[in-house]
């Protein structure tokens, strides 16, 4: 095996991770903590994918254009909030996922109104452009240095904020107990519509990163939501370190299995059927690991303390 | 009241003729999800066609009905099975995907219904799944790979990185450049593709730099194709790994990369059995009527499903709507007696078109736009490879 291969495949990992964690942070606040489960989460990473790419090719400006679409998506989150998920949060969760599957439909269909159905290039200043060269064979693409920047700089200001302020205090104790929370005088209402248009946000943020790489399309979401739905069964439903644990794993099992796979298969079987079985199996190995986990550890590799 | 019924019943059995009056053709394609891009240049060209027709073929009123498939096979079949049982429509046209028209075949053909293919053409249907009751105004899924295979040899091209999607075409796509290319294929991956594909291609072109070929081949049809061509050049492969692609740089991915200034798609090429630029009067009157209501260019699966509905309405008019019998619809349509975009076009006993490939090259026209002209004709005349392989 390739040695720079290999490290290059990890950055790759890395960087999917990242995203993915992005993804997963939003989703495991708001099912961790409001007990909600919101197939929606996607819809929020397209949309913020589609504001992004309005604004960069209005102001020809991408960084402009992404602090003025951050605001743009928690608002978002906070409108669907108050609309939506205000009213479900004591039904079961069935009715959550049939309300938010409907939401996914809503907002898929406006997309499409509003920005057609071909979806949108989001084009890069210069500088993001290139590439940096490492070592002889170990080439990066300058922007997927930067995702793996913002993403982690996203994750330690998460753990900041969750685990050394009073807010992240209270959303720490929300996902302990909220009855208790709320019991204790706190606002609980503001605390549920902050998180989730916190989640929203940080929905939004993943996609304004991933759409200069993959465009801005409609749907780009679903994709997104069962793997971070992956992610967070596996890090356990409501903790953050899990998440961001979990989401490095599966983002770096999916690059690597589609990477490596076929020449794992090719030595012990013909390269025919290695080249037709590795594609199946690398689209499978996320969910082997996941029902490995449930099966072992059902509550997940770090679920939250108290529950 | 029951006498004014039985009158008003008695009126409408005597005043319908024969056969229907109105001759039903039901479109599938993707008007949501990723894929409806294409499913929306699609449904144009259809408006257009019917537009130019007047909604008439002959004397005959002609009538669409969409449905849409959802970029699932699923999805497809039930909303085939839906246009055929509960509409009742005489012709199915459409299908974008390999996959969902190989799920909705026999749902069409097996209850007498003609399906009309104006994209995908899978292996299996051009051979030993072949039927009298399917016919193709676009091509076999191998054809145009073949002829890029072809082109890699003039170029003396060595060797080959491919990938494709994991589904029927992209298979039929790899084995097409494998069979003309003469070269080495280093590598291959086949990714993950329907409605929640995969769009990232980071490992999958790390691995294609790495296996050291002279050259990239790949098969990434609508909203991937763009972001792949992004990933591509985002890496700075331009240089050391040149891309041969087909299907995947077009009408519909150019306009977006050029709002997006992304100069480096110009003077790509890719093969294809249409271009706007190609010389006849129906495709005139098609690029330009098309540019002058939807403002911009039509992709190759516009020209098809245009040339889909003008099939069925030569059809239609030759039989003058006796939809009744199948045999002369049948006979009407093997004839393809209609004005095509490409030119000349006739049947091989599979139903698959035999007709020219060209290399097409990605320039910017004299408004500024960016769209494609052909440089080269790459096969004359081309049939597919499983015709043999088709007892008709």
């Amino acid at each position: 095996m390739d040695p720079a291969l290999l490290v290059l495949q990890t950055i790759n990992g890395l960087q999917l991770g990242l995203l993915l964690f992005l993804v997963a942070s939003g989703l495991t606040l708001v099912f961790g903590i409001l007990d909600f489960v919101n197939l929606a989460h996607g819809a929020l990473y397209m949309l913020g994918a589609f504001i992004c790419a309005s604004f960069t090719i209005a102001l020809d400006n991408f960084l402009l254009a992404i602090l003025i679409a951050l605001p743009l998506t928690a608002f978002a989150g906070f409108v669907i909030e108050r609309l939506v998920a205000r009213n479900l949060y004591q039904r079961d969760h069935l009715d959550q996922v049939l309300a938010t599957f409907g939401l996914i439909l809503v907002i898929d269909t406006c997309v499409h109104i509003f920005w057609g159905p071909a979806g949108m290039a989001v084009p890069l200043p210069d500088w993001m452009e290139g590439q940096v060269r490492i070592t002889e064979d170990i080439v990066l693409p300058t922007y997927r240095l930067l995702i793996i920047f913002t993403g982690l700089v996203t994750a330690a200001l998460l753990y900041w904020l969750v685990n050394r302020t009073r807010l992240g205090m209270l959303i720490r104790a929300g996902a302990s107990n909220r009855r208790m929370v709320g019991a204790l005088g706190i606002d609980i209402q503001t605390l549920f519509t902050f998180v989730f248009a916190l989640g929203a946000m940080l929905a939004g943020l993943a996609g304004m990163l991933i759409s200069p790489i993959t465009e801005a399309s409609i749907g780009m979401g679903n994709n997104i939501i069962i793997t971070a739905f992956v992610v967070i069964i596996v890090g356990g439903i409501g903790s953050m370190k899990g998440a961001f644990i979990g989401a490095m794993l599966i983002g770096l099992i999916d690059t690597l299995g589609r990477s490596f796979l076929d020449s794992i298969f090719a030595l012990f079987m013909s390269t025919a059927a290695a080249e037709t079985s590795a594609p199946a199996v690398s689209a499978m190995l996320i969910y082997i690991i996941m029902a490995v986990v449930l099966v072992l550890r059902p509550q997940g590799l770090f679920p939250p303390k108290v529950r | 009241m029951k006498k004014t019924v039985a009158t008003l019943l008695a009126a409408t059995i005597l005043s319908s003729p024969a056969f229907a009056e109105t001759v039903k053709i039901g479109f599938v394609t993707t008007l949501t999800t990723g894929g409806a891009v294409i499913g929306n240049d699609m449904k144009n060209a259809v408006d257009l066609a019917m537009e130019h027709l007047g909604g008439m073929a002959g004397d005959t009123q002609l009538e669409v009905i969409y449905g849409d498939d959802q970029f699932s096979p699923e999805a497809g079949k039930q909303v085939t099975d839906k246009l055929v049982k509960q509409d009742n429509v005489d012709f199915v046209a459409g299908y974008i995907w390999s996959n969902v028209l190989l799920a909705s075949l026999n749902s069409v053909v097996n209850e007498d219904t003609f399906l009309i293919s104006a994209n995908a053409g899978p292996s299996q249907i051009a051979g030993v799944l072949c039927n009298e009751n399917f016919f193709s105004t676009s091509w076999q899924n191998d054809q145009t790979p073949m002829a890029m295979g072809e082109v890699l040899n003039q170029l003396g091209v060595k060797s080959l990185y491919v990938m494709a999607p994991n589904y029927a075409a992209g298979n039929d796509m790899v084995a097409g450049v494998e069979r003309t290319f003469q070269g080495e294929i280093l590598g291959k991956d086949l990714t993950k593709w329907g409605a929640d594909a995969q769009l990232d291609f980071s490992a999958e072109l790390a691995k294609a730099k790495a296996s050291g070929a002279e050259g990239l081949f790949v098969f990434y049809p609508g909203a991937a194709g763009g972001a792949f061509i992004r990933q591509y050049d985002q890496l700075g492969l331009s240089e050391t790994l040149p891309l041969y692609s087909v299907f995947t740089v077009d009408a519909l991915s150019l306009p977006r990369l050029q709002d997006a200034g992304f100069e480096a798609v110009l003077g790509s090429r890719t093969t294809q059995e249409w271009d706007p630029t190609l010389d006849n009067e129906a495709n005139k009157r098609f690029v330009a009527d098309f540019k002058a209501k939807y403002g911009g260019y039509p992709s190759y699966y516009g020209a098809q499903a245009y040339d889909a509905i003008m099939l069925i309405a030569s059809a239609v008019e030759a039989v003058g709507g006796n939809m009744d019998d199948m045999d002369a619809v049948r006979a009407a349509l093997k004839a393809a007696d209609f004005d095509s975009v490409r030119g000349d076009f006739r049947f091989g006993n599979n139903h698959m078109p035999i007709q020219d490939f060209y290399l097409r090259e990605v320039v910017i026209d004299d408004d500024g736009v960016w769209t494609t002209k052909v440089v080269q004709t790459v096969f004359e005349d081309h049939q597919d490879i499983y015709a043999e392989q088709c007892k008709m």
